[in-house]
């Protein structure tokens, strides 16, 4: 090993740390002796999680009052780093964790590598990222010492306990951030889910802009709904405003790796396609036949969404 | 309310991509507005209608001398256009592109800076919050919505459970999410009105930049592109009414029926 120490951003959610976080932990173990995971708010109370993946020692940014995470805790891990400054900050890709990434990589002056999908350690820290619809992988590397930023996409790695003892809890505060730190969060809303997490779910079924209008998105949810899977969506119609962006598979979206995949009505853009080909099952119906999805597609239906999934629709109602 | 909108022009996101011999993404054809950077335009527009009067600035950086892209933003609407044009950006990383983009803005009078979540082409998806960082400003990214009360800025905030109103006191940079507002189309009048707009082109030493950004700025370099573990195309059928069955077969095949 020629990586000593790794920072991992341990991001609390509902009493643990996010997955990717518990993936990022585990995968820096093996890259590194000394492992150090950094959270917030009730993070400070998993200590036990944290160890139990490999940290050795948690640093606590402690409560943020409601402040966006990005500008304390980039400050509180910038303060750390003037003592004993870690080879590389792994962070998860969240709404959150990109935040604190652009934060820290202008407060430190140092670079960022962001949608990265695997890191090994190769005289030192190598990163790599999938371009161009996962048709290539980029191997990348830091070119100078002092710590890199990393953001590295959800499901990179498989997270596992290592077994390891509760960690040290350390108090790392923020300090006073002036301006900057001035966006609060006034209040939250929960949107009612049913049915599984996009990331979690084992049937995704996704539409795209072949369904032709907003409303005929109701059949992807339906279809998702009787497999008991959850609805996911392409750019195209994120951008149209049919569907949230939180549906959104792809580069820009999420990255999902379910049993299997339905794509409807999506034609394969890179963009689309390098969220989703990790999936162990991949079924595609799209009217063009010459569509790139058909050619990472284990079951391709040259057809008319509007005609395929209506008689889905029936097929699985009358077996339910 | 001056607000300062980053754009990019990117190349044909429908033309396929491709690197050049230093590993660079190849710029070479026509390059376009952004199309993700139409959203903050257009809502930069919004803003300043409602604040009832103000100036919407376009910035943006490149290696080459396209600006079609910046005339498509002022065919919208904006006032004017400021791009940092200069062959010694080439091989730009992330935190150079944001100290180009902050020494550029910080020459303007602005209440806020908006911009796209991030780019079509390269998408680190980090440019906007290291802006923030440079200009000392407070940063809200993934908004679905944004308003304006007085010198407070109200924005709803995409989550992964839903999403949050978050407030933060002017100036203030808001990255905004596609779909947050319905991206005019440029007309005939506004396209013939943006050929007279200002349009300023800087160079690197302008902003006395030279030797920190392009390839001389980044610290990190790519070694190896290698091609991808592909998959295998399986069966193919054409819907003769028999498509939804046969999704269903298959489906029972691997036993999620």
């Amino acid at each position: 090993m020629t990586l000593s120490t790794i920072w991992v951003l341990a991001e609390p959610s509902n009493g643990s740390f996010t997955t990717t976080s518990l993936e990022l932990l585990t995968h820096a173990r093996s890259l590194a002796t000394n492992v150090a995971a950094i959270t917030w708010g009730e993070g400070g109370q998993l200590g036990a999680v944290a160890g139990e993946y490999g940290a050795s020692t948690l640093y606590d940014v402690g409560d943020l009052a409601g402040a966006l995470p990005g500008v304390p805790v980039a400050a509180a891990i910038q303060a750390l780093c003037a003592s004993a400054a870690p080879d590389a900050v792994l962070i998860p890709t969240s709404y959150d964790g990109r935040d604190i990434a652009g934060r820290l990589s202008a407060r430190l002056d140092r670079p960022v590598l962001t949608n990265v999908t695997g890191i090994s350690d190769d005289g030192g820290l190598v990163t790599e990222h999938p371009v161009f619809g996962g048709s290539l992988t980029v191997k990348a590397k830091f070119t100078d010492a002092g710590p890199g930023v990393v953001v590295v996409r959800a499901k990179s790695f498989v997270a596992e306990p290592s077994g390891g003892a509760t960690a040290t809890v350390v108090a790392a505060p923020a300090g006073d951030t002036g301006p900057t730190g001035s966006a609060v969060i006034a209040t939250s809303h929960v949107e009612e889910r049913t049915g599984p997490k996009l990331e979690e779910a084992a049937v995704v079924v996704s539409g795209g802009r072949g369904l032709g209008d907003a409303s005929a998105y109701a059949m992807i949810e339906e279809v998702a709904k009787l497999l008991h899977g959850a609805a996911g969506a392409s750019r195209a119609i994120v951008d149209a405003g049919w569907v949230p962006y939180s549906h959104q598979v792809g580069q820009t979206g999420k990255t999902v790796k379910p049993l299997v995949y339905l794509a409807c009505g999506i034609s394969g853009a890179t963009q689309h396609m390098v969220g989703m080909k990790g999936s162990k099952n991949i079924v595609a119906i799209n009217k063009d036949a010459d569509a790139p999805i058909f050619q990472i597609a284990d079951l391709g239906i040259v057809g008319d969404v509007h005609k395929v999934l209506p008689a889905l629709i029936d097929a699985l109602k009358a077996r339910s | 309310m001056n607000i300062v909108v980053c754009v990019k022009q990117i190349p044909d996101p429908a033309a396929p991509q491709s690197f050049d011999a230093s590993n660079n993404l190849n710029r070479s054809g026509k390059l376009i507005l952004d199309e993700a950077d139409t959203y903050g335009v257009e809502m930069a527009l919004q803003l300043v209608d409602k604040a009832g009067g103000g100036e919407v600035t376009v910035v943006s950086m490149g290696s080459g001398a396209d600006v079609a892209g910046l005339r498509n933003a002022l065919a919208m609407g904006a006032t004017k256009a400021v791009i940092v044009s200069d062959d010694a950006l080439r091989g730009s990383d992330a935190l150079s592109t944001a100290k180009v983009l902050a020494a550029v803005i910080a020459r303007e009078t602005f209440d806020l800076v908006l911009a796209a979540t991030e780019s079509s082409d390269g998408y680190t998806g980090t440019t906007p919050v290291q802006l923030a960082e440079l200009l000392g400003l407070p940063s809200i990214t993934f908004a679905k919505a944004v308003s304006i009360d007085g010198t407070t800025l109200k924005v709803s905030r995409q989550t992964e459970a839903g999403y949050d109103e978050v407030t933060a006191p002017l100036p203030a940079l808001v990255t905004v999410t596609a779909g947050v507002v319905e991206p005019r189309y440029a007309s005939f009048k506004g396209i013939m009105a943006a050929k007279s707009k200002p349009l300023e082109v800087l160079s690197v030493s302008d902003l006395g930049l030279d030797g920190q950004v392009g390839a001389a700025g980044a610290r990190e370099t790519i070694l190896a592109v290698e091609a991808a573990e592909s998959r295998q195309a399986g069966e193919k059928y054409v819907d003769e009414g028999d498509g939804a069955q046969k999704v269903v077969a298959f489906l029972e095949s691997i036993k999620v029926l």
